[in-house]
């Protein structure tokens, strides 16, 4: 194995008696996508915290290329290349789509500091952002206000946003979470093909999509790894079933 | 639906109507009244980027409105009685003119919306607006016990101070003044909304944690806008010592913060003309109704709730039916 573009060693997190993240090291290797699944409350939430720097381990160190960034905060994390998506969509909801892509043109660029030059006629900003609503096909709704746009829409802006970092990785929450059918496949098959760009750690409770895309899967449960694998070590194994996808699966 | 654009140059050609009205009909008093809505207008201007785009309820900017006024008195005192200001390490000699004195309040407020800032924004919500209130309370308290500038008396200053190539004693005079410095005021708050900063801070008050993870800090450019802010307010509180010609403890008072606050909301929150209808409603409502009743701030408050309860967007979200600032 190559040296992994995102890794954690012994995570933990204890909010009182109870135990978040138990000793959790996982990795993600250039070009794949890594699941990350679980009951609820197996602590997937509180793992993504960490990992992107909402919050701090009480144990443990997160690494990004190479470089320890356990001291680091969100915003530097992002600056090191870390792009994520929530599970519920953080968007301005007042600002159009267009608007929403551009601050992570913006944010990209580091230069906030600018207070004289009308935001939209800054070319580059604005090309940054429209190529990444192109790719979500979302170039037709950039002028709506983000309020406006349906649940589908806002899934799809929250990637665009991701986008426009062009980021060394992406962590992605529940990227499917509330989507239909067609959108689930349509959101899947744009990360199938988003993976040779940067690597994904998905936290996903679609199993379809997880099963499609994953190629190695961890599965949570209480906090704590109880198996890693390739998604048909994961159908097989016992553990798992019994633990989490339940007498059916 | 009225478009915005033209609510604004209404308002604008309506002031510059009622001073014509003023000084053709020889009319000071209106001129002064024209002056004190175009004052408290440019400190809501300062006040509507922290809390119309940066979404900051900050109920200390009479601080800032004060530190301008007592920058103002305490220069102008010394200029007056021609002893030199003493600042310990070396003295400074006092001024009658506006620019220096501007600088003065617009650096010394900036300077305390900085350490005001710096202490108030680790909080939000509810504690923000009680600790920038606390900060308004320090700075009120310590103006009434300091006796070297009147204490709870205030200062007065005998001749409003120059500016070059104006004759500042004519009222219409300095109403041109206090309107040019407004103008720039509303010019810099537009730019400043469709800038890149503006859009990132604007995104800041909505979805601060989004704007982390694009690798920007939302508390730094609330930070700015908080600065920003706070220097306009201080140059209104210059501007409105001088109207006067009188500084005193209450222009550090808190019920001006909240005055503040009310022009806004009445005008409209983030609105580029919110802060000007709101000013020219209040200094109408204080002069007639004022005159009628001392219990004027009653209606005041009918007006208030109103707005509050069926017109969130204020006067101007009422006539353009757009509730928002944006979009």
């Amino acid at each position: 194995m190559s040296e992994p573009v995102l890794a954690t060693h012994g995570l933990c997190k204890r909010f009182g008696a109870l135990s978040a993240t138990d000793n959790v090291s996982i990795d993600l290797q250039p070009g794949e996508i890594h699941a990350v699944i679980g009951p609820n409350g197996a602590g997937k939430s509180t793992l993504i915290a960490q990992i992107c720097g909402g919050l701090r381990p009480d144990a443990g160190r997160v690494e990004l290329l190479g470089r320890d960034v356990s001291q680091l905060n969100t915003k530097a994390r992002a600056q090191q290349g870390l792009g994520r998506t929530f599970q519920i969509s953080a968007l301005a909801m007042e600002d159009t789509v267009l608007e929403n892509a551009i601050l992570g043109a913006i944010g990209a660029a580091g230069r906030p500091w600018r207070f004289w030059r009308p935001v939209l006629k800054d070319t580059d900003l604005r090309e940054r952002a429209m190529a990444a609503l192109e790719r979500v096909d979302l170039t037709e709704h950039a002028g709506k206000r983000t309020a406006d746009l349906s649940h589908g829409q806002r899934r799809q802006l929250e990637v665009a946003v991701a986008l426009t970092l062009s980021p060394k990785v992406f962590v992605m929450d529940e990227p499917m979470a509330g989507l239909g059918a067609e959108g689930s496949k349509q959101m899947t098959s744009f990360l199938d093909g988003l993976r040779r760009e940067a690597p994904i750690l998905l936290v996903e409770h679609d199993m379809d999509a997880v099963f499609a895309l994953a190629d190695r899967i961890t599965v949570l449960v209480y906090g704590r790894v109880i198996a890693t694998g390739s998604v048909k070590d994961i159908r097989q194994s016992a553990a798992v079933k019994e633990a989490y996808l339940g007498e059916s699966a | 639906m009225i478009a915005e654009r033209w609510i604004n140059g209404t308002v604008i050609a309506g002031i510059l109507a009622v001073l014509a009205y003023a000084i053709l009909a020889d009319e000071p008093f209106t001129i002064t009244l024209l002056t004190r809505v175009t004052i408290l207008a440019l400190a809501a201007v300062g006040l509507n980027i922290a809390l119309g785009i940066g979404g900051l309820v900050s109920l200390g900017h009479a601080a800032f409105f004060g530190l301008g006024g007592y920058a103002m008195g305490i220069l102008a005192s010394h200029a007056q009685t021609f002893t030199p200001l003493d600042l310990g390490l070396f003295t400074l000699p006092g001024t009658k003119s506006m620019p220096v004195i501007w600088l003065v309040a617009v650096i010394i407020s900036a300077l305390a919306a900085w350490i005001i800032g710096l202490l108030s924004l680790r909080t939000t919500g509810v504690y923000f607006i009680m600790i920038t209130l606390a900060f308004g309370q320090m700075f009120f308290y310590f103006s009434i016990s300091w006796s070297a500038y009147g204490g709870e008396d205030g200062l007065s200053i005998y001749v409003r101070n120059g500016f070059p190539g104006v004759n500042t004693l004519v009222p219409a005079q300095f109403f041109a003044v206090c309107f040019v410095a407004l103008c720039l005021a509303l010019v810099l708050f537009h730019r400043l909304q469709a800038s890149p900063f503006g859009l990132a801070l604007n995104a800041a008050r909505q979805v601060p944690e989004r704007v982390e993870t694009v690798g920007l800090n939302p508390m730094r450019l609330k930070l700015v806008a908080f600065i920003i802010s706070g220097a306009i307010t201080g140059l209104a509180g210059a501007l409105f010592a001088d109207l006067n010609r009188f500084v005193s403890p209450t222009m550090f008072s808190w019920q001006l913060s909240g005055e503040l606050i009310v022009l806004i909301i009445i005008g409209g929150v983030g609105r580029l003309m919110g802060p000007v209808i709101g000013a020219c409603l209040f200094v109408a409502l204080e002069h007639w109704l004022g005159g009628l009743t001392d219990f004027w701030h009653i209606w005041l408050g009918v007006i208030l709730l109103v707005i509050v309860l069926f017109a969130r967007g204020g006067l101007i979200g009422l006539l353009t039916g757009k509730e928002g600032a944006h979009v």
